[in-house]
């Protein structure tokens, strides 16, 4: 068997360098956690550097950095409502998905993250619409939660499917974050 | 040949990936050809800076450590 691998192995090689280069980066943002929205734009951002076109598709929790940090109540009924009791969604209300201690673990690592200079989560988001990062809002999971547009940041390319995304990503290096 | 420096951007003290995107935002300001010096304090960017130009076909024409300080002279492509 370990034959085998051996001899696949230079062939495997050959594909892998003359395979095209991909210059394009789509990311399914599901998670709305700091420690999941943090890197998906740290990656966004630095994709474009790169030169390469990039599109971000934040999808069910996702969209909680989308939100306006200076709003509050969302939704149309009172399950949507609730919900955004329960979280209000916006970069700087973001918790983690662990150690996230009632909200001491985020402020903490904001702490942590402005000592060390590291750009905040809004900083970023700022950076890669400036940059031509597509910023796209699931349109679904809008309807789901209750979230109109006037609820939402500005810059964000036009709300849309899964379809849209999945078509984007046919030609790119997709992430699931 | 000698390196006329269009600009330098003074990148200490930020992390990844500040000076990678900062430097990638201020390069599209020059033209073609032109020569931009980084100062940055950020021990990640001296792979990050190699992989970026690797990847971008802009030329590291001269990295240096000074210090913690590290200078990087890019040549937009």
């Amino acid at each position: 068997m370990s034959q085998t691998t051996t001899d696949a192995l230079p062939t495997a090689l050959a594909e892998a360098q003359t395979r095209r280069r991909t210059d394009k980066l789509v990311i399914f943002t599901w998670g709305g956690d700091l420690d999941k929205v943090w890197p998906t734009l740290i990656l966004a951002t630095t994709a474009a550097a790169m030169g390469m076109e990039v599109l971000v598709f934040f999808t069910f929790w996702g969209l909680f950095p989308l939100v306006r940090n200076d709003v509050r109540l969302t939704g149309d009924n009172w399950m949507q409502k609730a919900m955004s009791l329960l979280h209000r969604g916006g970069t700087e209300h973001l918790r983690l998905s662990q150690m996230n201690f009632a909200g001491a673990g985020p402020a903490m690592m904001r702490k942590l993250a402005a000592d060390h200079h590291v750009a905040s989560p809004q900083e970023l988001l700022e950076l890669a619409s400036d940059m031509g990062v597509r910023l796209v809002p699931c349109q679904m999971t809008m309807d789901l939660l209750g979230l109109k547009r006037e609820d939402m940041i500005d810059g964000l390319g036009e709300p849309a499917g899964a379809a849209t995304a999945l078509a984007e990503a046919q030609d790119a290096i997709t992430l699931f974050i | 040949m000698s390196t006329t420096i269009a600009t330098t951007l003074d990148l200490k003290g930020l992390s990844c990936p500040l000076p990678i995107v900062k430097t990638a935002v201020a390069l599209r300001t020059l033209r073609p050809g032109e020569v931009v010096e980084v100062l940055a304090t950020d021990p990640g960017s001296v792979a990050d800076f190699a992989a970026w130009c690797r990847s971008t076909g802009n030329e590291l024409l001269a990295h240096a450590a000074d210090g913690g300080t590290y200078r990087f002279v890019i040549r937009r492509k």
